[in-house]
């Protein structure tokens, strides 16, 4: 009987599937509604709270920490990006390369993704600390500065050294991600544009830069997501400030619904998040099925 | 030597023995407990706790590491004479939020809690009422400090037994303010600046935290703003008058003050900078609870000045921030201890709280604190320890007397919690000390405290 009901292909596909739609209705469905209905509510710590419509949302709408907590993270986002990726590109170009001991260099590019992020975000603070910075030091000693540089005191340093960390955190996984997809390139495409004399700008972009692109906008995707949503690194470097010049949509939210206990409006500020990633996850897939088409 | 108020500190009696003050303090115990351990020890039993049962205490880990080591030494003592499993779990303060909420909005979690500043208010619908706890220990130790009638204490019921009170006074260095002939410590803000000009000129400039972080920058931003008679709201805590002359007077001043005498850094400061910076000997002077003297003094093999001698010989703590044309104030951290309502075995956690509370225990935890977290009541002014402590630590001994809650003028709501947690004050003055107009920067606070408060 139970032979004969695995044997039709349905039953079998939805009781493979089930597994995992249970725990995606567990911790990402139910999860993400529940986060709908805070945000239309009341709810503070301990108080369910009642339906109150978008009032959340109108509110941090109108709200200016909010305003610049939504302006950081388009800087940030979008800057970290662009560098994670032009930087992770000429890594993966390098890595490409036959050297000695290129698996161990391969391995250790890793490593910045590997350490958990809080750890190695705590070691970025000692270095970017303002009395004690090793970068100043070592600027100071080779005669480079004069005075400390305000990494993390200064409202738009402090945002271009978060957006430092966030780049050397996330650019090995575009490397390693792109170097994977380089070493799909058949060589002999780029030993037949040689022979044409196609120098090598010119087979970086007529050949490796198109087929690489599915597998860049798939890498720009995750990273513009997690970037988006990034709270970790902000969180230990400054706690979004000085002054909120750092903060975050995370770390706003954070910070209003757990340490001020405001759950509905904290889940507000969360899911304000939430249109404008769909957007550019939209986009993105349009365009990635575009290229793929093509 | 003066009481930080400026009353005379000959109403503290330094002379009471520790015998004599444990026979009071056991009467006074005896008074606070009838229905509780002592009952239970004068029967000679245990408390009728099923076996197994088990209460889960959480701290935050304290800037004196011996204090926590007390509270684990005393675990099970606590165990043994409640009959139940105790445990206390610490965990960075910054963290203490976190787990809070999600113990709350999950039901499920430590049986008591230790919260700080006014949070029984954020909390409130999940604290049992501990009115017969922390009255009778009030009661019998000389009464609580005001500042848990605005922090423990909601719609007139105690939602929480005081624990402690961290005071925070500014630790200079003796010898560097001598250099430029200043032997006591300014009086006024004025002085304070013209004092740090002299000191920030010789590359020893005044530390202050100004970041996103619990303690030193709020507890420095708050007095300022009051003793220039600023404040958020009216007594009623629902009109906003956070624009007024007195802020951007105070916003005024800090704009000096920040160029002329502090290290610039201070912006991305958070609570540990400062002591770093002034065990460094990179500051001459900075805001901060007594952890600078202490752990200097405990390190003194490694944390010396420039000439090689322990640092802690040249540390001075002044009396609490300087005064302006309003007055002298404080913002302390208060801490208490909440029993959560969603706890199954609240008897046992309300039993607990009266142990921690016996003067035999709660002595030993307040010896080990060593002036860095005082008492929660006036009793603790005249304990022993206070004769025996350095010279600059005896500032904290009556220093929570003095201390007010964010919110002032109105009530510590949560509503006030909430703008301490926005840094709507801290930023208020960062963003003078970036150079924004006093005038510019007091609206905007003005705009996001009405958000809250109207």
């Amino acid at each position: 009987m139970l032979r004969r009901l695995l044997e039709h292909e349905q039953i079998l596909a939805g009781l493979l599937l089930l597994p995992t739609v249970l725990i995606l209705s567990l911790f990402i469905a139910y999860p993400f509604a529940k986060g709908i209905w805070l945000s239309l509510s009341s709810a503070t710590v301990g108080n369910p709270g009642v339906f109150i419509g978008a009032k959340n949302f109108v509110k941090v709408w109108n709200d200016s920490i909010f305003q610049k907590a939504a302006q950081n993270t388009v800087i940030y986002t979008a800057i970290a990006t662009v560098f994670k990726l032009g930087l992770g590109m000429i890594l993966a170009l390098l890595l490409n390369h036959h050297f000695r001991g290129k698996r161990l260099v391969r391995a250790s590019v890793l490593l910045p993704f590997i350490i958990p992020t809080v750890l190695s975000t705590f070691a970025w603070k000692w270095m970017f600390d303002p009395t004690f910075s090793v970068i100043n030091w070592t600027l100071y000693y080779f005669g480079i500065i004069t005075q400390r540089i305000p990494w993390l005191s200064d409202s738009n340093l402090a945002l271009g050294s978060v957006i430092i960390v966030n780049v050397w955190r996330g650019m090995p996984f575009f490397a390693i991600t792109l170097l994977a997809g380089l070493q799909t390139v058949n060589p002999e495409l780029h030993e037949a544009a040689s022979m044409d004399g196609a120098n090598g700008w010119q087979r970086f972009w007529r050949i490796t830069w198109p087929l690489l692109l599915p597998v860049t906008m798939v890498v720009v995707l995750f990273s513009v997501i997690q970037t988006f949503a990034d709270f970790q690194l902000v969180y230990v470097l400054t706690g979004g400030g000085p002054a909120n010049s750092t903060h975050l949509f995370a770390t706003y939210a954070y910070q209003i619904g757990v340490a001020a206990g405001l759950l509905g409006e904290g889940a507000a500020i969360s899911l304000a998040m939430f249109p404008i990633l769909f957007v550019i996850v939209i986009l993105q897939l349009w365009y990635i099925r575009r290229v793929e088409g093509a | 030597m003066k009481r930080p108020d400026g009353e005379g500190m000959g109403m503290v009696r330094m002379g009471v023995g520790r015998r004599t003050f444990l026979k009071a303090a056991g009467v006074a115990a005896g008074a606070a407990a009838t229905s509780g351990l002592a009952g239970i020890l004068e029967a000679g039993r245990a408390p009728a706790f099923a076996q197994g049962t088990k209460l889960h205490v959480l701290r935050w880990t304290d800037f004196i590491p011996e204090a926590d080591a007390e509270l684990k030494r005393q675990a099970p003592l606590a165990s043994k004479a409640l009959g139940a499993e105790v445990t206390i779990e610490f965990i960075n303060v910054n963290d203490l939020q976190a787990r809070t909420t999600s113990a709350i909005e999950s039901k499920f979690g430590a049986d008591i809690i230790q919260l700080l500043w006014n949070w029984p208010h954020l909390y409130a619908s999940a604290l049992v009422d501990v009115s017969d706890v922390a009255e009778p220990i009030g009661k019998a130790q000389g009464g609580y400090y005001d500042v848990f009638n605005t922090t423990s204490k909601v719609g007139g019921k105690w939602l929480a037994v005081p624990h402690g009170v961290i005071g925070n006074t500014v630790a200079y260095r003796r010898s560097w303010h001598a250099e430029i002939g200043v032997t006591e410590f300014p009086k006024t803000w004025d002085a304070w600046r013209e004092v740090g000009k002299k000191l920030k000129a010789k590359g020893r400039p005044i530390g202050q935290a100004l970041g996103h972080s619990f303690g030193d920058p709020p507890t420095f931003c708050y007095p300022l703003l009051w003793s220039f008679g600023g404040a958020e709201t009216d007594p009623s805590g629902k009109k906003v008058v956070i624009n007024s002359k007195g802020t951007i007077e105070s916003l005024k001043f800090f704009q000096a003050f920040w160029k002329d005498a502090c290290d610039e850094g201070g912006l991305a400061w958070d609570d540990t900078n400062n002591n770093r910076a002034f065990h460094a000997g990179e500051i001459s002077a900075t805001l901060n609870g007594a952890s600078i003297y202490i752990v200097a003094k405990r390190q003194q093999d490694k944390i010396k000045d420039d000439k090689g001698q322990p640092l802690y010989l040249d540390i001075e703590h002044g009396a609490p921030l300087p005064g302006g044309p309003a007055g002298r104030f404080a913002l302390y951290v208060p801490f208490q201890h909440g029993v959560m309502n969603y706890g199954k075995n609240q008897t046992l956690a309300k039993e607990f709280l009266k142990w921690l509370h016996q003067k035999e225990n709660y002595e030993k935890w307040f010896e080990a604190e060593g002036a860095y977290s005082v008492g929660s009541t006036k009793m603790w002014e005249e304990h022993p320890m206070w004769s025996k402590v350095d010279k600059p630590l005896r500032v904290y001994q009556a220093a929570a007397r003095q201390a007010r809650m964010y919110g002032h003028a109105g009530p510590a709501t949560a509503n006030a919690t909430q703008v301490y947690t926005k840094y709507v004050i801290v930023d208020m003055y960062a963003k003078a000390a970036q150079g924004q107009k006093p005038e510019d920067v007091a609206k905007w606070a003005e705009g996001e405290l009405k958000k809250i408060y109207e």
